[in-house]
């Protein structure tokens, strides 16, 4: 007796700050309900690292703001059916983004690393270097939403979003039946 | 009122003169600063705390203007301040090479004032020389049909303290006013029809309206079809009615000659040939309408007209037809195209930012000063004195169903013989471009960047107010010019003159033009077409005035009639992943700071 395939879902964190990731947390006491129905594959949850099989649900938190979260993003594209932006990062960019508004200057990159490593007011970095460990991915350009990169399926807006709506997404596309937000549920606060 | 304010620094005598000129009156604020940065050649912080405390507003009231208007500036201008004109069709024209001769000789570049204050460079948008482009201005003179020789050897004169006049226009103390304009721009009439450049009697048309009541004139005119020739096309009879039955013990009648629209230069011809028929017409509405003052709002790119406009002015005061009932001030406006909207246009004139009003209340029972103000184009002002000397039936005969008589048509682009061409509305785009010699036109933009862009097969198109609309633009695009290039332009001008007030034009604008250099890269999807009309359709619909209403129009019309250039560049997404994201180019600005390749996606073929 063979028990049915469960589906399995993977997660990751990009250019965010785990919010998302704790907001998935929210969902509170539901979250036995939902072990009950799906396998967490590649996920910072279950600390798998790499993909060890193919998944239905990919959940992405925050954009992209350097090479090794484009090449993960990719790879998440690759490995899942549906992929989800969760949360404001993964959809527009959000904080991160906010480099994205050194525009007048003819290097913004530079001009922005020299802020946050040498000439900013409040630092204490005694070798007045940029980091540059080969182990550091190399930053682009200005942070990218996640749908600048790959096609993104479904994007849950928040930030972070609730449990309430993480799970209630969760659910109905388990059980085939999301057809996008409600008009209310979509707000400023 | 000087001494109840506090005034920073010691009073200027030099500046409390400039504004006793005009009355310490804050409806004149752009007169004054004109003259404070024509005498200074910049607008600084004391001044405007003299101007403030002496016309009696907050300092940030004179700020607002200050800033505001493009040919006012905050930083000391050069004595002599070159701005090239850099429309699309003088980047088409050579535009590069004048740039470069005059940045060689006088050893600053573009956007820079010489560390001896002698020289400003800059640009500047459509400055209405688009027949004899490259153009430029300089100070208060044109320079047109530049050449790199020509531009030095302008430098040269400059430099050597010779004025701009002089450099541009061999023994111009002893010529008239007329004479000076026209040594130093080509009318180009390439057409007169029988309207506005033919034979034309000098105030036929007001003695004939000088014998009817007012209620007949505007019937008169109501009754010969005519409409605002400016872009709108409203009915100007129509308008006048409105503004006579507003109660009101004061009226106004303006003529907008702020010809922004670039490739429009027709008014232009209009001022320099048919200046004493506008004052005519503005005469004429002013008995129908019931006013006494008039205005004409000149845009600042014509400057060089100011002194023959005065001239015939006061020749037309000398001879009685003007000065007793009705009088005609000159306004000049400061570089800013919002300024061609009706409600922006009264608030220049007012002396404040030129930003659009909430309409309504419109114009003709609220404008300049809170009075009932008609506001119209030169050539339909024109085209009214002569329809009051020939008669409404006489022009109602000229044109198509609902348009009316003849439209002034200023080509210029690709063609063998661009300037302006009068002509009965109704013909078809391919007979204007067979005229102008332009058979070979693989794109035509009638009516400016806010109106539309045609293909070849539009050319059959006939243009009226109802088919292809223009207040007198038609550049003409041969194949050799990249489409994307001009819409491209055209948004960065939106962008450069949009007045800042409504959001969706400020942001929206500049969001449009940076999707557009998307396609441009090659680095735009379906889902950019897409968002290209969304953002375009959101404009339209929230934006307060007729520029933000129209701006998105070069992206709209080219959409609509070159669909396949906007094909041919969109890459489609392959497996989920988008093939316009480039990695390369996105690591690349890293690659240089770190000194090292990717270790992700550069390979590494040591091994």
């Amino acid at each position: 007796m063979t028990e049915a395939r469960k589906p399995r879902v993977a997660t990751v964190s990009l250019a965010g700050c785990f919010g998302c990731h704790m907001a998935v947390l929210d969902i509170d006491e539901r979250m036995i309900a939902l072990m009950g129905r799906v396998e967490f594959d590649r996920s910072p949850l279950t600390d798998i690292k790499t993909f060890t099989q193919r998944c239905d649900i990919g959940i992405i938190e925050g954009g992209c703001c350097n090479e090794e979260n484009v090449h993960t993003l990719i790879d998440f594209r690759k490995n899942c059916d549906v992929l989800i932006a969760l949360g404001q990062c993964a959809i527009m960019g959000g904080l991160p983004a906010m480099r994205n508004a050194i525009m007048h200057s003819r290097e913004p990159l530079r001009e922005c690393l020299e802020e946050a490593y040498i000439s900013g007011p409040y630092l204490r970095n005694a070798t007045r270097l940029i980091p540059n460990d080969p182990v550091l991915p190399l930053i682009l350009d200005k942070v990218y939403p996640c749908s600048d990169i790959v096609d993104i399926d479904v994007q849950i807006p928040g930030c972070a979003p609730s449990g309430d709506i993480i799970f209630s997404t969760l659910v109905a596309l388990l059980d085939g039946k999301f057809k996008g937000f409600a008009r209310e549920t979509l707000r400023f606060d | 009122m000087a001494t109840e304010t506090k005034v920073k620094s010691p009073p200027d005598a030099e500046i409390m003169a400039i504004c006793d000129r005009f009355g310490s009156d804050h409806h004149r604020m752009l007169d004054i600063l004109l003259a404070v940065q024509e005498e200074r050649r910049c607008i600084t912080p004391s001044t405007m705390d003299t101007i403030a405390a002496v016309v009696g507003v907050t300092r940030i009231a004179v700020e607002g203007v200050a800033s505001f208007y493009s040919f006012l500036s905050l930083a000391p201008k050069g004595r002599v301040t070159i701005r090239l004109c850099d429309d699309i069709v003088d980047r088409f024209s050579g535009l590069d090479a004048v740039v470069a001769a005059f940045e060689a000789e006088l050893g600053i570049r573009m956007g820079e004032t010489s560390a001896d204050q002698a020289f400003s460079l800059e640009f500047t948008p459509c400055i209405g020389m688009c027949d004899q482009a490259p153009a430029a201005m300089i100070n208060d003179v044109v320079a047109t049909k530049l050449t790199a020789e020509r531009a030095t050897a302008i430098a040269r004169a400059l430099k050597q303290g010779m004025s701009p006049a002089e450099a541009l226009v061999a023994d111009h103390d002893v010529l008239s006013p007329y004479q000076r304009v026209r040594a130093l721009v080509d009318n180009n009439i390439r057409q007169s029809g029988e309207v506005l450049l033919g034979q034309v009697p000098e105030d036929a048309g007001l003695r004939a309206a000088a014998a009817m009541a007012p209620s007949a004139i505007i019937d008169a005119v109501e009754a010969s079809g005519l409409r605002g020739c400016g872009g709108a096309g409203f009915t100007t009879g129509r308008k006048w009615r409105f503004a006579a039955a507003a109660p009101s013990d004061r009226r106004f009648v303006i003529c907008n000659a702020d010809e922004g629209e670039p490739g429009t230069f027709k008014d232009r011809v209009i001022l320099t040939e048919r200046a004493d028929l506008v004052f005519e017409g503005m005469t004429i509405a002013a008995r129908a309408a019931g006013a006494r003052e008039g205005i004409l709002y000149l845009r600042g790119e014509y400057l060089y007209l100011r002194e023959h406009l005065e001239a015939v002015l006061a020749a037309r005061r000398a001879r009685g037809v003007l000065g007793a009932n009705f009088d005609i001030r000159i306004q000049m406006g400061a570089g800013a195209y919002i300024c061609g909207e009706e409600g922006a246009l009264i608030s220049s004139c007012e002396g404040l930012p030129g930003e659009p009003k909430t309409r309504p209340p419109f114009p003709v029972t609220r404008g300049y000063l809170g009075f009932p103000t008609v506001v119209n184009n030169v050539e339909t002002f024109a085209h009214v004195a002569r329809i009051l000397d020939r008669g409404a039936a006489w022009f109602h005969a000229m044109g198509t169903e609902k348009s009316h008589g003849t439209k002034l048509f200023s080509i210029s682009g690709d063609c063998a013989r661009p300037g302006v061409y009068e002509l009965p509305y109704g013909l078809t785009l391919r007979e204007l471009l067979s005229l102008a010699g332009a058979e070979n036109a693989a794109a035509v933009q009638v009516g400016g960047p806010s109106g539309t862009m045609v293909g070849r097969d539009s050319f059959d198109r006939r243009l009226t107010f109802d088919d292809l609309a223009t207040g007198g633009a038609v550049i003409v695009f041969s194949a050799r010019r990249n489409i994307l290039e001009i819409v491209d332009y055209y948004m960065s001008f939106f962008v450069h003159e949009s007045c800042g007030y409504c959001t969706p034009c400020r942001v929206g604008n500049v969001f449009l033009k940076k999707a557009i250099e998307k396609f441009r890269k090659g680095q735009a999807n379906d889902d950019d077409i897409a968002y290209l009309k969304d953002l375009s359709a959101t404009i339209i619909e929230t934006s307060r005035c007729g520029l933000g209403q129209t701006s998105p129009n070069p992206v709209l019309s080219s959409l609509q009639n070159f669909p396949l250039i906007y094909a041919a560049l969109t890459k489609p997404t392959q497996d989920g992943v988008k093939a316009t994201f480039d990695i390369q180019s996105a690591i690349s600005g890293a690659r240089d700071i770190a000194k090292r390749r990717s270790y992700i996606f550069d390979k590494d073929f040591s091994k």
